[in-house]
């Protein structure tokens, strides 16, 4: 029984590491790692000119307590604005980055040649999930750190709430990861990408009806935001993080990208990992079931 | 012992019958022929063998195990018609990749690759990347793949299909000394000529039946015709003639008849020397397995027409 879990986990490993290789060989992760590093350099860049502005205008105009507030919430807006890019940077990633991953090698036929070795089908997803999972993972808590620990640094402000913030974001990657991956069993390259793109662009716009229909009071645009986001969690879950990184009740005082009249339930976070895992479940039966 | 059962496996995808109804049996250690025309539903019928595409009825059997048991494919080679592989490895790490797949590992796994590599004359370029590698080239690293874990039975779908008469030489020479090693060949393959020289045994196939099956490596080998020089024949000869074939008639200053193999050959001398005749040619004349190829699809055709 160990000798069947370990050698379960050796195959999974091999197919991880084959995936991790491959993201480097196609360099694909060079491509994601220079791009991400010139935005954290332009983000840094710009926090400093516009935190020199801040302090000279402040000192000016405002006596000093009024002038910290002021200074928080502006430097909350900065990071928020990062964050809500990194956010769509980790959306076309975790989309991007496996999308081909099943559907490239079921049309190219280089499947055959892993499936008819001594490992099982579900290994192979779980491998090739695995494999994406870490990249994206450390991409993510890197791109998210170097945005939270630029503003700390260059302005001394700390967001709040990152310790919660940042698994959210991280799940709401691995869902959308996940969802690419389940899509590769079914779907060509294409059709897969237009689909997990469709499916965020459906969140996305019932995020958007959901806070405008909060802030009318309008109940029927607030469900159809729900009804989208049980559809697809991704963009509840940004919202949520975004929540916490605010001060209380700032977020809900205007509508922005990162702002929330309407706040997710903490439920949704449960219903993402629920979703996240059935999406995976059935990702694995419908790999181990189809005709290759 | 039959390391290949397969009993009236059926595949259908939609409408269409790729697969109609095959009954065969691979015994251990032969070469066994695959052949048909495109469409015939070979490559079907080789991926329900190795699990990849699930029969719609039917039952088979390789090694034992129903297709895609996992403790069967420890023991299975495979070279795939389309050979796709991940071409961003060399040569050397993609054979370790797919030796770490059988669970292979260490020195055991470096040595295999080495003489594999050597085997398939590719030595020199194992550090060279697969997507510069040519077709040729791709394919003989696929076998090396194949042959990997000392397969019990190997599958070669189209296995020269990409190479030049030199890969093919060197491809017959592998299928010959895995063969004597005790190793179970399955060969898919539109070359009728290195079928001809490689199976032990071969099927026809048409619209996923089997129609005609073949021996090649025994002495029940159908012969078409037999000719003969003699030197006196009389009308009695040829009546005598009748007990080991059919059609005995003269064609000038041969005689030509129909046999069914060669076992027969050695009696009929001796009757021949018996009845006092002189024997100055005695020729048997093998139809080429192409011939028997378009015979057979002809017939078919025929079949289905009339029909």
């Amino acid at each position: 029984m160990v000798n069947g879990s370990f050698a379960t986990l050796k195959m999974m490993f091999t197919i991880a590491h084959l995936t991790f290789h491959e993201a480097l060989r196609k360099r694909v992760l060079l491509a994601a790692i220079v791009l991400g590093a010139l935005f954290i350099i332009i983000f840094g860049v710009g926090i400093y000119f516009i935190n020199d502005a801040i302090i000279k205008q402040e000192l000016r105009l405002s006596p000093s307590a009024i002038r910290t507030q002021s200074n928080r919430l502006a430097y909350n807006f900065l990071a928020m604005a990062g964050l809500y890019t990194v956010n769509f940077l980790l959306v076309m990633m975790a989309t991007l980055l496996p999308v081909d991953t099943l559907s490239g090698e079921i049309s190219s036929g280089s499947i055959q040649s892993l499936v008819v070795k001594p490992v099982r089908r579900s290994q192979i997803v779980l491998g090739k999930w695995l494999g994406f999972a870490f990249i994206m993972l450390i991409y993510a808590t890197c791109m998210i750190g170097g945005i939270v620990g630029l503003v700390a640094i260059m302005t001394s402000y700390d967001l709040p709430n990152i310790h919660i913030a940042l698994p959210i974001m991280l799940l709401e990657t691995l869902l959308l990861l996940t969802l690419s991956i389940a899509g590769g069993t079914r779907f060509t390259t294409l059709t897969n990408g237009v689909f997990v793109f469709g499916m965020f662009g459906l969140a996305f716009i019932g995020g958007w009806v959901e806070q405008v229909g909060g802030l009318l009071g309008n109940q029927a645009a607030q469900n159809i935001g729900v009804i989208t986001s049980l559809i697809m969690p991704s963009e509840a879950l940004w919202r949520l993080a975004a929540h916490y990184m605010q001060p209380n009740g700032i977020g809900s005082l205007n509508i922005t990208p990162f702002s929330s009249t309407i706040v997710p339930s903490p439920n949704m976070l449960l219903w993402a990992i629920g979703y996240t895992l059935i999406t995976l479940l059935l990702a694995i039966r419908h790999f181990s079931q189809r005709d290759l | 012992m039959f390391v290949i059962e397969t009993q009236h496996l059926q595949k259908q995808f939609g409408n269409k019958l790729a697969v109609a109804d095959l009954t065969l049996t691979v015994k251990e250690g032969e070469v066994f022929g695959f052949l048909g025309p495109n469409g015939a539903g070979k490559s079907t019928s080789i991926k329900m063998l190795l699990g990849l595409v699930k029969p719609s009825t039917g039952n088979c059997w390789v090694l034992g195990w129903p297709p895609g048991n996992v403790q069967a494919r420890c023991k299975i080679g495979f070279l795939p018609e389309h050979f796709r592989f991940h071409d961003w490895l060399t040569g050397r790490e993609f054979l370790h990749f797919h030796g770490r797949l059988y669970g292979m590992s260490g020195q055991a796994l470096k040595q295999r690759i080495e003489t594999l590599l050597a085997r398939v004359a590719l030595l020199e370029a194992g550090n060279r990347k697969l997507q510069q590698y040519s077709k040729g080239m791709l394919q003989r690293i696929g076998l090396a793949m194949a042959l990997l874990n000392h397969p019990h039975i190997v599958f070669l779908d189209e296995p020269t299909s990409g190479l030049d008469p030199l890969g093919r030489l060197l491809v017959r020479d592998i299928i010959t000394d895995i063969r004597s090693e005790g190793t179970t060949v399955f060969l898919n393959s539109h070359l009728l000529s290195e079928i001809e020289v490689t199976c032990n045994r071969v099927v026809f196939l048409k619209r996923g039946n089997v129609v005609r099956e073949v021996n090649l490596k025994d002495n029940e080998i159908h012969i078409d015709e037999l000719e003969l020089k003699l030197g006196q024949v009389d009308n009695s000869i040829l009546q005598g003639l009748a007990q080991f074939g059919s059609n005995a008639h003269r064609d000038g200053d041969l005689i030509r008849m129909n046999i069914q193999n060669e076992a027969c050959l050695p009696q009929l001398a001796r009757w021949l020397i018996g009845q006092g005749c002189e024997i100055y040619r005695l020729a048997a004349h093998h139809p080429s397995l192409e011939q028997l190829f378009v015979e057979t699809m002809t017939e078919e055709n025929q079949l289905t027409i009339d029909g």
